[in-house]
């Protein structure tokens, strides 16, 4: 990240130099005066189509992505991850963790002037538990034992334990103009396309297959966007994606690793494009099946985590884009913990482990052996990611230098959730998790989450880490909570339920001529309503209304 | 005429039904269901949480069960509401009757197969004639191979290729959707030529590779044709070359191609799904490739069943068109 801004402080100093009569407009866009200025729209380039705009129903990214920009929770998360407020101003925990209660901003309007209440917090709380709602993400309320209005503006609930996760539930999926839809069934009005919100854009105009235009919300209550108009366009391959960005087409995409380091670093993406680079909250594992014989035995799985060189792995799937992983967080965060032992690329030790274990190569072919059987195993992944495939191939040759052969199945994603994942039919996988930015991760691990659909799907069982898991999620102590990560993060890296892989980096690409973009640790977007592009530089007309 | 008609049209039903038979089988045989994209890999659902969803879906229902409903729907002509989240009715994503007639999704599809079914037929005629009266010369050499580099290079590949060419390096022709940004802010003829600019690269990829079927077709009945004894009479009696070939020879040689014409839709619509999703245009192939990755069942089998009805109706024009331009046909 370092190295990247300083290149880029000294292509500024560069640009700054040549000294271009102001106006013309070949010259390098980053050479202009930086005064911010309302005007102009942003493209942005999207592979999936957003499907409904009301998060409580969405299940895909694409609709998160532009619901986000529409709606707004209660609180959020702040740029070094700690929670601050949003829609609430401030908020209070009972001593027990038990009650939260949430004092809400005042003055905050719907787009059709009527003021937001704690009432609507109610109406979305109450319709997201309700049976008819098709949800995914109502296990969080299930929790509350009790919501209550106190005041239009005060909001408070009660939890039968305490729940660490349950502050930033709180989030826009609860968040529903009341007066609109009260006595209505949410699936059957035509909301989801035509949604009222109070973010910083507003649904101006959906050409299904084409585009979703938003525009700024000039009441919007931490100020009007500079940026007039957010443009969502719906380009479904990659590829061409990437040709309409160098076309000017759009302003902004994810990059992938080759785009990031070999395509875009012609003469006009250095002078038109900044490119962004930060850790994403994922990671991907290398995952065994710990009721398969060859894994049981804890010695093994050490032993292969000793024998794939991680770096390697970052470097050439990933062309350095990203971190290697020592557990289920990223580096750098409030729960990572930067101690944890790991073996490193070590093949004598990986070599030791497996004879101590039993396995040796007594016929000479090559291949170890224990009780008669070659250690062989397939290693499964999805279709359709090549960061997976190519990183199990690197596994694969690394792994048959200590005498393991490996086979490789690539399968299409339902039918490897479906049929393999699900029926428990895999000796290895390699998979991917996105995290959320609370640390919880008791469906992962826990091992009263192992029946088929559910996410313990390695069959991972360590009573320590399921009491550390239990205790993580019921306090609110930030320093009780990292000591309970910080721990399991220890014995994860000794027992290696998964071999973890990498963090990789999110890779945006964004038009030069937008300023104000400051990168942190949750990404670029979160100040969008804060972007601009000075006067001089708007390429798109004002907006007529 | 109108009893053959009237039987083909009650043939078409027998045939219209095993088609969704069997196109709801094998959609539903595929691994995966609707409600994966709320609940697959998302540790916050619990397996109450999903049952309660497959049952708002109606998928707890015996597979007969679900075809019986779906089966009640469709012969009033309604196809049921998409299980995407939005639920909207399929039949408003296929033909939204809120968009411009420009904007509708079959509509689109439509147009561009239609334009290119044009294309192909315009070129790949007057190829296949030439090939066979200058038979295995240099130029039926040199058009042949040219045919079938467009059957075997890939659409996409291609596709990618001239967006190079046309969009980026000459800047000549818009890379990917139907109509540019600022297309409300342009003059009457400013739009036409947007859009059609639009449609230049798609309509030109979705014909370049059915160029090599057609004029091969074409020159193979050509051949057959010119080596009729009613042709060696035609030129016997002193007729021109000219008038050998484009009065006799093409007119019969031509009557087997109308049956191609019924039997090109499935393969046209296939292609869309193809050049759709590359250059980014929301026709019924876009939509189509989307439900099937979301195993959208409504959708999906409604996309079929109009699939397959427009393939049949091809193949009923071509009969008729057949029976038109041949009397021996019609005799029987």
């Amino acid at each position: 990240m370092k190295k990247i801004l300083s290149i880029m402080f000294l292509f500024i100093l560069i640009s700054g130099c040549r000294q271009e009569p102001a106006g013309n407009g070949n010259q390098a866009v980053t050479a202009i005066s930086d005064e911010p200025a309302y005007g102009d729209a942003l493209v942005a380039g999207s592979i999936g189509e957003p499907s409904i705009l009301i998060p409580m129903l969405a299940g895909d990214s694409a609709s998160h992505d532009v619901a986000g920009l529409i709606f707004n929770g209660l609180v959020k998360y702040h740029t070094d991850l700690s929670v601050i407020g949003d829609l609430a101003e401030s908020w209070d925990i009972s001593a027990d963790g038990l009650v939260i209660t949430f004092h809400l901003r005042k003055g905050v309007k719907w787009f059709d002037g009527v003021e937001f209440t704690a009432e609507d917090i109610m109406f979305g709380y109450k319709t997201i538990i309700d049976e008819k709602t098709p949800t995914a993400y109502q296990e969080d309320y299930l929790q509350v034992e009790k919501a209550e209005v106190l005041a239009p503006q005060t909001f408070r609930v009660t939890y039968r334990k305490p729940f660490a996760p349950a502050l930033t539930s709180w989030g826009n999926l609860v968040v529903l103009p009341k007066h609109l839809l009260e006595g209505r069934d949410i699936t059957k009005t035509d909301f989801g396309r035509n949604p009222v919100g109070l973010g910083r854009y507003k649904l101006r105009n959906w050409t299904p297959g084409q585009e979703v235009i938003l525009e700024s919300n000039r009441d919007y209550f931490q100020g009007r966007p500079y940026i007039d108009r957010y443009i969502y366009r719906i380009i479904p391959d990659p590829a061409t994606m990437f040709l309409e960005l160098k076309a000017g087409g759009i302003d902004l995409m994810g990059l992938t690793p080759i785009q990031y380091t070999k395509q875009t670093d012609t003469k006009h993406f250095v002078e038109n494009f900044r490119k962004f680079r930060y850790p994403v909250f994922a990671y991907t594992y290398l995952g065994f099946n710990l009721r398969h014989p060859f894994f049981k035995d804890k010695r093994v799985r050490q032993a292969i985590a000793c024998a794939i060189d991680k770096k390697e792995i970052v470097d050439v799937v990933l062309f350095g884009l990203g971190k290697p992983a020592t557990g289920p967080y990223v580096p750098d965060t409030w729960p990572y913990n930067p101690n944890v032992r790991t073996c490193g690329y070590d093949l004598g030790k990986a070599k030791e482990l497996l004879n101590l274990a039993g396995w040796a190569d007594r016929d000479g072919d090559g291949v170890l052996e224990k009780d008669g059987s070659p250690f062989a195993f397939t290693i499964l992944t999805n279709m359709g990611n090549s960061l997976r495939m190519n990183t199990a191939t690197i596994i694969q040759r690394r792994l048959a230098k200590i005498g393991i052969k490996v086979d490789i199945r690539v399968l299409e994603w339902s039918t490897f959730i479906n049929e393999f994942i699900d029926k428990r039919r895999f000796q290895a996988v390699i998979l991917g998790w996105n995290i959320g930015l609370d640390p919880d991760q008791y469906d992962i691990w826990h091992s009263g989450k192992t029946k088929e659909k559910e996410f313990n799907f390695v069959g991972y069982n360590n009573p320590e880490v399921d009491e550390l898991l239990e205790k993580g999620r019921r306090t609110f102590n930030m320093e009780e909570r990292k000591k309970a990560y910080f721990r399991i993060q220890e014995i994860l890296a000794e027992e290696l339920p998964y071999i973890f892989l990498y963090v990789p980096d999110a890779t945006p690409i964004i038009h030069a001529r937008f300023r104000g973009i400051k990168p942190s640790p949750i990404g670029i977007s979160y100040n969008l309503e804060r972007w601009y592009v000075p006067k001089a530089l708007q390429r798109h007309a004002a907006m007529q209304p | 005429m109108i009893s053959f008609l009237a039987k083909r049209l009650l043939e078409m039903i027998p045939t219209l039904l095993g088609i969704t038979i069997l196109s709801f089988l094998i959609i539903h045989l595929a691994p995966g269901k609707p409600t994966d994209v709320l609940t697959e890999m998302n540790p916050k659902i619990t397996p109450e949480a999903r049952e309660r969803l497959e049952k708002y879906y109606g998928l707890d229902k015996p597979l007969y069960v679900q075809y019986g409903l779906w089966l009640k729907r469709v012969v009033k002509f309604d196809f049921g509401e998409s299980f995407s989240t939005d639920r909207r009715p399929v039949i408003a994503k296929i033909w939204d009757t809120k968009q411009p007639l420009m904007e509708r999704r079959l509509f689109i599809t439509f147009v561009i197969n239609a334009l290119s079914m044009l294309l192909i037929f315009l070129i790949a005629i007057p190829i296949g004639v030439f090939s066979a009266t200058h038979q295995n010369s240099f130029a039926d050499k040199v058009t042949t191979v040219t045919v079938f580099i467009g059957f075997a290079a890939p659409a996409f590949w291609l596709a990618l290729l001239l967006m190079m060419l046309f969009g980026i390096q000459l800047g000549w022709l818009p890379i990917s959707g139907l109509k540019s940004m600022d297309y409300d802010t342009l003059s009457f003829f400013g739009k036409v030529w947007d859009r059609a600019g639009h449609l230049i690269l798609p309509v030109f990829i979705s014909s370049f590779g059915g160029l090599a079927g057609l004029s091969r077709f074409m020159r193979g009945s050509m051949l057959e044709v010119i080596r009729q004894d009613y042709i060696t009479a035609a030129r016997a009696k002193g007729l021109r070359e000219k008038e050998v070939v484009y009065r006799h020879a093409l007119r019969n040689a031509l009557l087997p191609i109308i049956t191609l014409l019924g039997l090109a839709v499935p393969g046209l619509i296939g292609g869309s799904v193809i050049f759709e999703n590359i250059f980014g245009i929301p026709g019924m192939g876009q939509l189509f490739y989307m439900s099937v990755m979301t195993r959208d069942y409504p959708l999906v089998m409604g996309i079929l069943t109009i699939g397959a009805f427009l393939t049949l109706i091809g193949n009923l024009l071509a009969d008729i068109g057949y029976m038109l331009a041949d009397p021996r046909i019609r005799a029987k």
